[in-house]
């Protein structure tokens, strides 16, 4: 018999949890400094009993989202007596690893986490998130752009645990640098400033490449970019084309006309995305093109590049007690658009100050199954994976993929207090905490198929890096394909997910 | 008539339904279903998919591609495999050492090994470009490049198997019969005369065999092309394999994909079999 779990029920659940009198026990062996208070503290943790009940977990391979998921699933086991199998699995297989049991309606899985982006897939077969949690102290301070992506529908049905979106890295030693900055001038007539247009940042790039600027003895070079296909290089190219494509007075639809549901990919915006994305190419250190995450976090992270764009790791690496290049680094929006498609009118239209677009980029999540027997443990699970002292810790740890997603944790100190100077700490907090507030986001295709349209404009795209193609013929031929994915998924049923997207991105949310 | 020692080919043939005719069968109902992401049963929509793998330009450019690579892989593999048993073949000092080295390659894990490959293929980290540089050679692009990937692909393929080729040569010459040798000595033939009157021709069967399982072998690569490459830049190392696991475990196109492993299996069969009778043909005389 199918397992109901009542709103009511575990609204009652909590609050007589939490009011359990709680001695000051002390967790710290837990690897944490402190427990903190909150609704799935580890004391309220440890005075829930699930002796002889078991909750099985999928999620990614260590140690991103794999190692706190092990880690806190073998604490929570040890506080409430569960027994808690992890499955770690690699990305390339994942998606279906958890799709194959859920669309042959096997309970295989009580917990998942998995890439945000796939709730278009996975929508049917999650259990929405009960009021009590909704509700839960972690996530009431959750800010509103990780909450929108844990909805659909109207209804949360992801429990978030990170929050990731692309921004700008740069190195504060060379663009603070008196000397460089005179240099700069007077070999190109321009200030040095962090860029504010892409075709500032290939300017820039372009200046500082394939020369010893550190003057360490080895080459530096200007951009380090994930550029490999199949490897997260289709976020990278929606960083690039975002402030062409996203006008910021166009609405409904940024990958597709929602009316219409006809691609916009091949529209100029994304062509002159794609086309500066190839100029870029000549800034890359030597095999940057075949550069996947790891490649980037590294390159940058590890001193090579004076410019770097993605998620946060590169920058978490870069600012590490051993990183030879640590608080010399600092962080701004991504690089804006002067020039951007209007597709209302069929032309570019032209922008004093530069449209910027966040692309709050696909981060990880988690979720219970709606099959699931054990939903309520698989809940707490989840409240207690990412209650404020488990968030705290696992933030500082690069690898984990833990990044910020509370408004709490948009705090300078806190950032400040793991040794980061006060430029770091702050233009990071900054750069992070306007992205919430922009009227002109992007937000990742959240669609059913979303692989199958990712994947078809990831080859695109490298093929016009690879010379095969020119942009044009190559988002082209993305379209075509996208238009095809889109007969067979069925144009109403992509529209009404699609909406979903839309919503986020024009504010309606 | 069956009797009961016939039941002891149960076990044998239960195995061989579960683990062969079973999933073959199951893979041509789902080729024709649209079992997908979004839809999951196995609905009945004739030969579209089929259609479609014939309009798909990316799978028939793959196959031209993975032809290529195969037959360049697999040559240079026998060539290089041969050489090296001639080499130990006959007794010579740490021959077993030898031995023993030469198949280490083969005995590495294709994902491990190929991740140490693109290590050494990291164009500003590796060494690879370092040990060039010391020669006065420039930079190769080795994985950022159509050629360089495409090359870099076959090396590490080359590196990998030719321990292969080398243990069944090295088998087929120590098997083979001293007469014949006894009778090119007396005659006065040289050893490169010998090599090309008798040991060429006699390890013909065996080369045959050597070729053949190179070939269904390299036909199957996946793992070195989605760790070095992931099929890139552009698709210049996207090999028919990799272009299905993309489509089916990637995309979850499974009805697609299946139709798409049901050609690409036909067509291998159909050109291994022609390959196989040439190869009797050329170096047998005789068509098997």
């Amino acid at each position: 018999m199918k397992y109901r779990f009542t709103t009511s029920a575990s609204v009652l659940a909590i609050i007589a949890s939490s009011a359990v009198p709680v001695s000051a026990q002390d967790y710290t062996s837990f690897g944490i400094e402190q427990d903190l208070p909150g609704t799935c503290s580890y004391a309220v943790t440890d005075a829930k009993d699930y002796s002889g009940r078991t909750l099985n977990i999928i999620t990614h391979a260590i140690p991103v989202i794999g190692e706190p998921t092990a880690l806190h699933a073998e604490q929570f086991a040890e506080l409430t007596g569960a027994e808690v199998n992890v499955v770690h699995v690699p990305f390339g297989d994942l998606f279906q690893r958890i799709m194959i049991p859920f669309q042959s309606e096997q309970n295989a899985y009580d917990v998942m986490f998995y890439p945000s982006l796939w709730i278009g897939d996975f929508s049917r077969f999650l259990a929405p998130v009960p009021e009590a949690y909704v509700n839960s102290t972690g996530m009431m301070d959750v800010t509103p752009s990780f909450t929108g992506v844990a909805t659909w529908n109207g209804e949360m049905i992801q429990y978030p645990m990170d929050g990731d979106r692309h921004y700008l890295k740069f190195r504060t030693d060379v663009f603070d640098n008196a000397d460089v900055q005179a240099k700069y001038l007077a070999d190109t007539g321009n200030q040095l400033t962090v860029p504010a247009t892409w075709e500032e940042y290939n300017q820039v790039a372009a200046y500082f490449n394939a020369s010893d600027w550190d003057g360490d003895g080895e080459l530096n070079y200007g951009s380090a970019e994930v550029a490999k296909r199949d490897d997260l290089m289709f976020s990278a190219f929606i960083s690039r084309a975002a402030p062409y494509a996203k006008h910021p007075d166009v609405q409904g639809g940024f990958f597709f006309d929602l009316e219409t549901m006809e691609p916009l990919i091949n529209t100029p915006g994304f062509v002159r995305g794609l086309e500066l994305f190839i100029d870029a190419q000549a800034s890359f250190p030597p095999g940057g093109t075949n550069f996947g995450l790891g490649d980037e976090i590294f390159s940058f992270g590890g001193g090579q590049t004076l410019m770097s764009y993605s998620w946060d790791d590169a920058y978490i690496q870069a600012n590490q007690e051993d990183s030879r290049i640590r608080n010399m680094v600092a962080a701004a929006p991504l690089p804006g658009a002067s020039e951007v498609w209007n597709r209302t009118t069929g032309a570019w239209d032209t922008f004093e100050t530069p449209n910027r677009a966040p692309y709050m980029t696909w981060g990880w999540s988690s979720a219970v199954s709606s099959m699931s027997e054990e939903q309520e443990m698989g809940f707490d699970f989840l409240c207690f994976f990412s209650n404020e002292a488990n968030a705290e810790h696992d933030m500082q740890i690069g690898r984990f993929g833990v990044n910020p997603y509370r408004n709490s944790h948009f705090d300078v100190d806190y950032w400040k207090g793991q040794g980061w100077a006060d430029k770091t700490a702050q233009t990071y907090v900054t750069t992070l905490s306007e992205m919430e507030e922009s009227q002109n986001r992007v937000f990742d295709l959240r669609v059913p198929g979303v692989s199958q349209f990712m994947s078809s404009m990831a080859n695109g795209v490298s093929e016009a890096m690879a010379g095969q193609k020119t942009a044009q013929e190559a988002l082209d031929n993305v379209a075509k394909e996208w238009s095809e994915i889109t007969d067979r998924i069925g144009k109403d049923r992509l529209r009404d997910a699609y909406a979903n997207v839309v919503t986020l991105e024009d504010n309606e949310g | 008539m069956l009797s009961s020692k016939h039941f002891f080919l149960l076990p044998a043939l239960l195995t061989l339904v579960a683990i062969i005719l079973f999933p073959l069968l199951f893979t041509i109902r789902v080729s024709f279903s649209s079992w997908d992401v979004f839809q999951s049963g196995l609905d009945y929509i004739g030969g579209k998919n089929y259609g479609r793998v014939f309009a798909d330009e990316r799978f028939w450019q793959s196959l031209g591609r993975l032809s290529l690579l195969s037959l360049i892989s697999v040559s240079l593999q026998y060539t290089l495999g041969f050489a090296l048993a001639l080499a130990v073949w006959k007794q010579v000092r740490g021959g077993r050492f030898l031995r023993v080295l030469f198949l280490i390659p083969m005995m590495t894990t294709p994902v491990v090994m190929s991740v140490i490959w693109r290590t050494v293929f990291h164009e500003s980290l590796g060494p690879a470009n370092d040990i060039l540089g010391m020669f006065g050679i420039g930079a190769v692009p080795w994985l950022s490049s159509a050629t360089g990937a495409f090359i870099s692909v076959l090396i590490v393929e080359v590196w990998q198997w030719t321990p292969f080729m080398f243990l069944l040569l090295l088998a087929g010459l120590v098997s083979l019969p001293r007469e014949p040798y006894l009778a090119a000595a007396i005659d006065g033939a040289g050893a490169w005369r010998t090599f090309w009157q008798v040991t060429f021709p006699l390890m013909a069967p065996i080369t045959i065999g050597a070729l053949i399982i190179r070939l269904i072998e390299a036909s199957k690569i996946m793992d070195t092309v989605y760790v070095l490459t992931s099929g890139g830049p552009g698709t210049a190392t996207e090999t028919s394999s990799y272009y299905i696991y993309i489509r089916g475990l990637r995309d979850f196109q499974i009805g697609y994909s299946a139709a798409l492993s049901l050609v690409y299996l036909v067509i291998m069969i159909v050109s291994l079999t022609v390959i196989a009778k040439l190869l009797l043909r050329l170096l047998v005389g005789k068509v098997g």
